[in-house]
């Protein structure tokens, strides 16, 4: 079904300056007309009382997909993706092997052809698997189909070969995102460094570690006038460094996941591994922080930094569990409840800005688009069922919590990939 | 008999627990000193010592503990780091399980794993020791000596003194001692006092001080507790050298004159002589470290009687 007339649904695109009740009529998988489509003859959604805007897209993934498809694969990874009203998702390299040369960008991009229903976009790593010493063969990922580099999970340490990063990527226009965590303050770390983790006797991460690489870098994009992005921002002095280097006009952005705004380290308090994820949760300041950065335009983007686990590893001693949690079906549900955004903010954090941030051709509410869109029901109350996930993995901190806004249909290609009509 | 089936740390017991424990102890003690040391309490429960860290004191307290109440002890004694990680605390949870047990004894590195296998597990988890995080029984011994030595919990102040950061006999003695409105100054290197120290205990949070003079610790102090000195900490640089060490934190006859009169010292042992504490301190007069030993295993035998009794 590549026809299609959304109808009667709200439609917002803030990078068209749209927000009003129009019908959107879809031919051959691209938006044909948005305004009134009475009397086409063509299959109909009745978007009444639903948000209809460009397709969401998470620009923080781990498919885990080549190398540890017990956690996740390309095809379940993009079927929570539409579930949580994804259209399109950026795919972190470090896979087993990482993305780190051509032949892995191919097979990623043609593996998500044949089996994801949403888009996959591979991010590229930085350095020859991810080591940190080499830099991969930029270039030829990006001809291969890559939208920006990455050593996510890991920091780049070595400034100079940082540096070396955000130059060459101007080439290609390409962001370099960052994971800011300097591996010597961190070391050993299982959460923030905090007095609940004086209490738990776990070893913290101080918000030090985060800050100090943010600021290196931000010193390095003046420098350069590369084009740099932080990764899953969580703290106070990180939100404060972004607002005053974007001052300065420098070529940033940032993105920050929902859990990071949702809850405190003191969620890790009975040793819940579900709330062990890098960076850690932090303080209620720090949460604070975030949200007045998603209020006056720091943050760009909320990510989920989905990173599927198998219960095998999850059923460990904290100490020991894997870091990460799932969160492509959650992330727009979180950021409804959490932060009350008006719909042309939600779009803007969701969409608008993940597409500008990455090196994607935009798709929107215009004529001509591929026909990408997530349909939003803001006044949906539901519980997050964690047995009825489309991912592989189940490590949530988020099962049974109550939300209300959800993504209740995804559109890919003009054809309905997801509905949840209630 | 306690209401809860595990003893996971001090910090979730009341004052009225606490004092239960303490009690039962102090009756079960004169079974120690009895020509045939054993009385039938537990004949028929069993008692696994499961320990991922080596230890000799604590295992050996526990294992006279239950077999002086007759319980059936096994020892298992295995290495975190000659087995893949983790899967065997998850593994032996679930072997014991159909072993029947009636009780776990765990020590581990990991903080948090005995709670772990409290969620997996049937039988009645006590704590021996978690990582930095708790080690209530020795808390509960060291409360036993302190009571004994000093007739109350209440009032008194007591100094820890030494890596507050690693320490989980320093938790549960703040949690313990605070519970019961006793001052606690905690006092180390900068380098190794945790963050948020002064803020770890929720109730009676007036009562925590954090210093790094020892001085100011021991001054007018009831009770000292000397904490071992963990040398591979010297590698980190938590600290430049042994001998710095001892010159800043180091208990000697001289800094001991600042205290009460009465003033007990207590270790929990294993001690560095010269490092945390000289040795004419720890063999002198104020010193309480045997006695810290012998409560041990009155203290324990209360809390397998009071889990698995009855």
């Amino acid at each position: 079904m590549m026809d299609l007339i959304v109808k009667n649904g709200r439609v917002v695109d803030p990078a068209r300056n749209l927000d009003r009740v129009a019908d959107v009529m879809i031919r051959d998988g691209k938006i044909r007309e948005i305004g009134s489509a009475d009397g086409a003859d063509l299959p109909v959604f009745d978007a009444n009382g639903l948000i209809v805007a460009p397709g969401f897209f998470d620009i923080h993934v781990h498919l885990r997909e080549p190398g540890t498809e017990e956690a996740e694969t390309i095809a379940t990874g993009g079927a929570a993706a539409v579930a949580g009203g994804f259209t399109a998702v950026a795919a972190m390299p470090n896979t087993k092997p990482p993305n780190d040369n051509p032949s892995i960008t191919h097979y990623i991009v043609s593996e998500a052809k044949r089996s994801s229903p949403a888009h996959v976009f591979p991010i590229g790593a930085v350095t020859k698997e991810q080591k940190g010493e080499m830099l991969a063969e930029i270039g030829e990922m990006f001809e291969a189909g890559i939208v920006g580099i990455s050593d996510d999970g890991k920091p780049v340490m070595d400034g100079q070969l940082f540096r070396r990063a955000l130059e060459y990527a101007q080439m290609f226009d390409m962001p370099v995102i960052q994971h800011c965590e300097d591996l010597n303050l961190s070391k050993d770390g299982v959460m923030h460094e905090g007095v609940y983790s004086t209490r738990l006797g776990l070893k913290g991460i101080p918000s030090a570690a985060e800050e100090t690489i943010v600021s290196r870098d931000l010193i390095l994009a003046k420098m350069t006038g590369g084009k740099y992005h932080v990764a899953h921002l969580s703290t106070r002095g990180a939100v404060q460094m972004v607002r005053e280097a974007k001052r300065q006009g420098l070529r940033i952005s940032a993105e920050v996941t929902p859990h990071h705004f949702t809850l405190t380290d003191a969620a890790v308090a009975e040793y819940d591994t579900n709330a062990k994820m890098n960076p850690p949760l932090r303080s209620q300041d720090d949460i604070d922080a975030i949200v007045e950065g998603i209020q006056d335009g720091t943050i760009d983007a909320i990510a989920s930094d989905h990173a599927p686990h198998h219960i095998n590893l999850k059923m460990l001693e904290f100490d020991r569990a894997p870091f990460g949690i799932t969160g492509l079906e959650t992330a727009v549900g979180l950021a409804l409840t959490q932060l009350r955004l008006e719909p042309r903010r939600l779009v803007e954090l969701f969409s608008i800005n993940p597409q500008r941030i990455m090196k994607v051709k935009p798709w929107g509410l215009f004529e001509g688009s591929d026909a990408d869109l997530t349909l939003i029901d803001v006044n949906r109350t539901w519980r997050f069922d964690v047995t009825q996930t489309r991912s592989r993995s189940r490590n949530s901190p988020f099962n049974g919590r109550e939300m209300t806004g959800k993504a209740v249909a995804t559109i890919v290609g003009g054809k309905v990939v997801y509905q949840d009509r209630g | 008999m306690l209401n809860r089936k595990h003893l996971l740390g001090i910090q979730d017991l009341s004052r009225q627990e606490i004092l239960e424990i303490l009690d039962v102890a102090e009756s079960l003690q004169e079974v120690s000193t009895r020509p045939i040391k054993k009385v039938p309490t537990l004949r028929g429960k069993s008692v696994i010592n499961l320990f991922f860290e080596a230890s000799t004191r604590t295992r050996t307290s526990f294992e006279i503990a239950g077999k002086r109440l007759s319980a059936d002890v096994v020892n298992i004694s295995l290495s975190t780091s000659s087995v893949s990680k983790g899967e065997t605390l998850i593994d032996t949870a679930k072997t014991l399980d159909a072993m029947v047990a009636d009780s776990v004894v765990i020590r581990h590195s990991a903080s948090g794993a005995p709670h772990t296998l409290a969620k997996m597990t049937k039988a009645s988890i006590i704590n021996a020791g978690d990582g930095a995080h708790e080690h209530p029984t020795q808390a509960l011994l060291d409360a036993f000596t302190i009571r004994h030595k000093k007739g109350r919990l209440e009032g008194l102040k007591v100094a820890i003194i030494g890596d507050i950061a690693h320490s989980r006999v320093a938790r549960s003695n703040l949690y313990l001692l605070t519970k019961f409105g006793s001052h606690v100054w905690l006092c180390s290197a900068p380098t190794l006092m945790p963050p948020g120290a002064d803020k770890m205990v929720c109730e009676n949070g007036e009562l925590v001080h954090v210093t790094h003079s020892i001085e100011e610790a021991i001054d007018g102090a009831d009770v000292i507790m000397m904490l071992r000195v963990q040398f591979e900490r010297m590698n980190e640089s938590f600290f430049p050298s042994v001998r710095e060490y001892f010159r800043y934190w180091g208990l000697n006859r001289e800094r001991v004159k600042r205290a009460k009169s009465d003033v007990i010292i207590m270790h929990p042992g294993p001690m560095n002589r010269g490092v945390e504490i000289a040795t004419d301190v720890a063999d002198g007069p104020y010193s309480v470290i045997l006695d810290q030993v012998a409560s041990g295993v009155a203290v324990r035998m209360a809390v397998l009687y009071l889990l698995l009794g009855g």
